[in-house]
């Protein structure tokens, strides 16, 4: 069985699951922890768009 | 500036050796968030092992790559140190022959960087594991 994942969605799953173990293991409390996943995942996401359009510029 | 200095020599000479110092760690890097719920962080080792372990399968699923021991190039060491990291799913995996790679598929490529980061992010884990065990971390 192969899972076939296109690049934005191997992105988002990547960024989500990275970001809840960097918000667990970075943080004290629980509160802190849900927040700074989030900057996380906002933060991979971004990225990705930044890049994205990067690329796009790039071979114009 | 000396007494900072021996205040620094005496936290390091503090921190206990205790079994939950070892034991922690390495039930963590063999089951990812295991660490964390012997010290009965009940939640945060589950969601600890639900993204690891996520990100393992679905790197297998996609065809990718398993590292094995090697002397190879750099990036082929760091490669298997990588997928060490994840513990009993890279074991299970090299004793049951998964993780060959398909060069057919692009998502290969993916799957085998998937594996990787799910090791690193164990070794990570364990060390939230640790110093929770020394009381460093609550």
């Amino acid at each position: 069985m192969t899972i076939t994942l296109n690049h934005f969605s191997a992105a988002l799953v990547f960024s989500l699951f990275a970001s809840v173990v960097f918000g667990i293991t970075h943080r004290e409390t629980t509160r802190d922890m849900v927040r700074y996943g989030i900057y996380c995942f906002a933060m991979f996401l971004g990225g990705v768009f930044v890049a994205g359009w990067a690329m796009w510029v790039l071979r114009r | 500036m000396a007494n900072s200095t021996t205040e620094k020599a005496k936290a390091v000479e503090t921190t206990p050796v205790t079994l939950m110092s070892v034991l922690a760690p390495a039930v963590g890097w063999l089951i990812p968030g295991a660490g964390h719920m012997i010290q009965k962080r009940w939640i945060r080792g589950l969601l600890l092992f639900i993204s690891i372990a996520s990100l393992f399968l679905l790197g297998l699923g996609m065809q990718g790559r398993i590292y094995k021991a090697n002397g190879g190039d750099i990036l082929d060491i760091l490669g298997f140190v990588g997928d060490v990291g994840a513990g009993a799913f890279y074991i299970i995996t090299l004793a049951q022959d998964w993780g060959q790679g398909a060069i057919a598929f692009a998502t290969a490529d993916y799957g085998t960087k998937f594996m990787i980061v799910a090791g690193l992010l164990n070794f990570i884990a364990v060390a939230d594991a640790y110093h929770i065990a020394i009381g460093k971390k609550q």
